[in-house]
């Protein structure tokens, strides 16, 4: 492998005129070809070329080619005749029409942002809509499954809880564990503070039972299994396994949202209630160590508080929403992947973003209705 | 100090074509236990356009894989530009990358680049030209394979099955490759489109010297450009002939191949 060069030089001095030859060294190739389309040009400006000297001539290929005709020389017709290869190839460039796109037209800045801006709501816009058209649909199919059971695709549904319930199992316990412990941590400090050391337990119980316990497992399974359900309806939509099995007659909302949906309908209120324990049994820890208060004590307050069974159940009556929430909200985003890759991550993105917001949103208007109900 | 650095090892490939561009002795490859090749032999001449035949699930795109090194072999050498892929050093690998170019069967484009970025990749990562030299290659390259110039700014996702497979071959090309690899690049294309891939192929091998390794199964792909055709059965290759001799082949298979209603109708067309 060799640098392509190239010299500009005389010949046939002893006649008047004699013809200039541009003799051409080294590999003249797209590796090795290196600045020579940008001198070979300048070089030869008001030069006449009248043959070609190719003794030292390496490889040659369509890059070389393509550098010396975008010179401008114009070459004798028997100017190859050394290298009959390299000739060759010269003219199958030479005679291929090179037309050029102009690039995709770019307006003036202010327009490119200004419709930025306008795309962006009308992506807002179109987004909801096909939200509500899928909510649609999901709820006639839901209709349908509880119509006709037999239809139901059990072990689909089967499958989809080992997945993504008790397979999320080891990681929503560890999770909830160092939360009831970070809590009973902060709340055994601020309460001796105060003397009121022994009420860190009712800190623990409400915070746990009420909110960190059924937010903490929608969250984690919001990462888990909504980023999941997207990127496998997302590339089944891109393999056309989706389109497939609508000409078969197979409604893909039969087949791949409601097992899903099912799935953690069923999985996230159990999650939640593993949550419960381990943050509760992370709580005891700390307060048995840090307050010297032991489990029985701890179990005892519980008990006699009297609110603690009202404040589980309030936990749980969010997990059936908040599943359904990350649920739907995974497949809709798997269900409107395109054909390209770039598509399949925005949408898996946009699914956890969504779903996590969801949570974050409801779990504050739940709020709201169980301060207004008083419980 | 005179002596050479270690660090930099010699490449031994052959430039001359004195030694076989493609030579595969003995290939061993198997998947668990079931084994796709055994006693393989294969070689492959320089400025050869070789037609890869066989039934399916005669390990055709396991062979390819093997060549060019996506798949470690279970036992035998390959042997590229005479020295054997199991002991190239780094160098000689890079360099192979370069002087081989690979058409994957679904055309395998970047699909978050432009048709003119993607056939322009190789040619980036490769090389030390221009950004403008290197799209007016590109530009060339993109017309050398028949698309015209209103396809250059597409996405892969908005193209068509064949245009998708002439962008991949365009890509294949950018670097000017001696041995190129083609995984049934006919297949899918229509009929007219399909013969003016086939003439393309022919006359980058004929202009370019170019050596092709094609897995077809497009008969009128073989006589049209391919000067011998290996035909894979039973776990290694039967025979490697000129179209003209396999036509008179006792091979079970390849009398069913040549001989049946469709290997007569593309004789037909071909004579």
């Amino acid at each position: 492998m060799a640098r392509a060069q190239f010299d500009v030089g005389e010949e046939g001095g002893d006649r008047e005129g004699g013809s200039t030859v541009l003799a051409l060294r080294g590999d003249w190739s797209a590796t090795e070809l290196g600045d020579a389309p940008r001198r070979l040009p300048r070089r030869l400006e008001g030069v006449q070329v009248g043959g070609l000297d190719l003794t030292d001539l390496g490889r040659f290929d369509t890059a070389g080619a393509l550098a010396l005709i975008q010179s401008g020389v114009h070459l004798p017709e028997d100017a190859w005749s050394d290298r009959p290869e390299a000739g060759r190839v010269y003219a199958m460039v030479e005679k291929l029409e090179r037309d050029q796109a102009p690039p995709p037209k770019r307006g003036p800045w202010a327009v490119r942002a200004f419709g930025r801006v306008g795309r962006g709501v009308e992506d807002v816009w179109s987004e909801m809509v096909l939200s509500m058209a899928f909510l649609g649909r999901l709820l006639i199919a839901m209709g349908r499954a509880i119509v006709a059971p037999g239809k139901i695709r059990w072990p689909a549904w089967v499958s989809q809880m080992e997945r993504a319930g008790l397979d999320a199992l080891p990681i929503i316990a560890v999770t909830n564990f160092f939360i009831g412990a970070v809590i009973a941590f902060l709340g055994a400090d601020l309460l001796t503070q105060f003397g009121a050391g022994v009420f860190a337990v009712q800190l623990i119980g409400v915070s746990v039972l009420r909110e960190f316990a059924v937010v903490i497992t929608a969250v984690l399974l919001a990462g888990r299994s909504a980023s999941s359900f997207a990127a496998e309806i997302g590339s089944m939509r891109m393999n056309q396994e989706v389109d497939a099995m609508n000409v078969m007659g197979v409604d893909p909302f039969q087949a791949l949202v409601i097992p899903r949906l099912a799935a953690l309908l069923i999985m996230l209120p159990l999650l939640t209630f593993v949550a419960v324990l381990a943050g509760l049994f992370g709580g005891m820890l700390v307060t048995w160590s840090q307050l010297g208060l032991g489990p029985a004590f701890f179990i005892q307050r519980m008990y006699e508080d009297g609110t603690m069974f009202m404040h589980l159940m309030v936990g749980l009556s969010k997990a059936p929403v908040f599943a359904i929430v990350v649920a739907a909200i995974g497949c809709r985003q798997g269900m409107a992947v395109a054909g390209d890759v770039e598509s399949l991550g925005r949408r898996v993105t946009a699914a956890v973003v969504q779903a996590i917001f969801a949570i974050i949103f409801l779990d504050a208007v739940f709020a709201l209705i169980y301060l207004e109900l008083g419980v | 100090m005179t002596e050479a650095r270690t660090d930099e090892p010699d490449v031994r490939l052959d430039d001359d074509g004195d030694v076989p561009v493609i030579e595969v002795k003995n290939l061993l490859s198997q998947f668990g236990e079931r084994v796709i090749h055994q006693d393989l032999d294969l070689v492959v001449e320089k400025g050869e356009v070789l037609g890869v035949v066989g039934g399916s699930g005669t390990g055709k795109t396991v062979l390819l894989n093997t060549i060019v090194g996506l798949k470690d072999p279970e036992g035998g050498t390959v042997k590229l530009f005479g020295v054997d892929r199991a002991e190239m050093n780094r160098r000689e690998q890079a360099e192979i990358e370069q002087r081989t170019g690979l058409l994957f069967q679904q055309g395998a484009l970047f699909s978050s680049l432009t048709v003119l970025e993607n056939v322009a990749s190789p040619l980036v990562e490769h090389t030390d030209l221009s950004r403008d030299v290197i799209r007016e290659l590109a530009e060339m390259k993109i017309a050398m394979v028949g698309l015209g110039p209103e396809s250059h700014h597409l996405k892969p996702a908005e193209l068509s099955g064949g245009m998708k497979k002439r962008a991949g071959l365009a890509r294949a090309l950018a670097l000017d490759p001696e041995l190129l690899f083609l995984d049934e690049p006919t297949a899918g294309l229509d009929p007219i489109g399909a013969a003016a891939f086939d003439d393309l192929i022919r006359q980058l091998s004929d202009d370019l010297g170019l050596t092709v390794f094609m897995i077809t199964h497009d008969l009128d792909s073989l006589y049209a450009v391919c000067d011998r055709i290996a035909v894979l059965a039973d776990k290694h290759v039967v025979e490697k002939a000129t179209i003209e001799e396999l036509e008179r082949s006792d091979h079970p298979w390849i009398k069913e191949y040549f001989l049946g209603p469709r290997g007569r109708a593309a004789q037909k067309t071909a004579a």
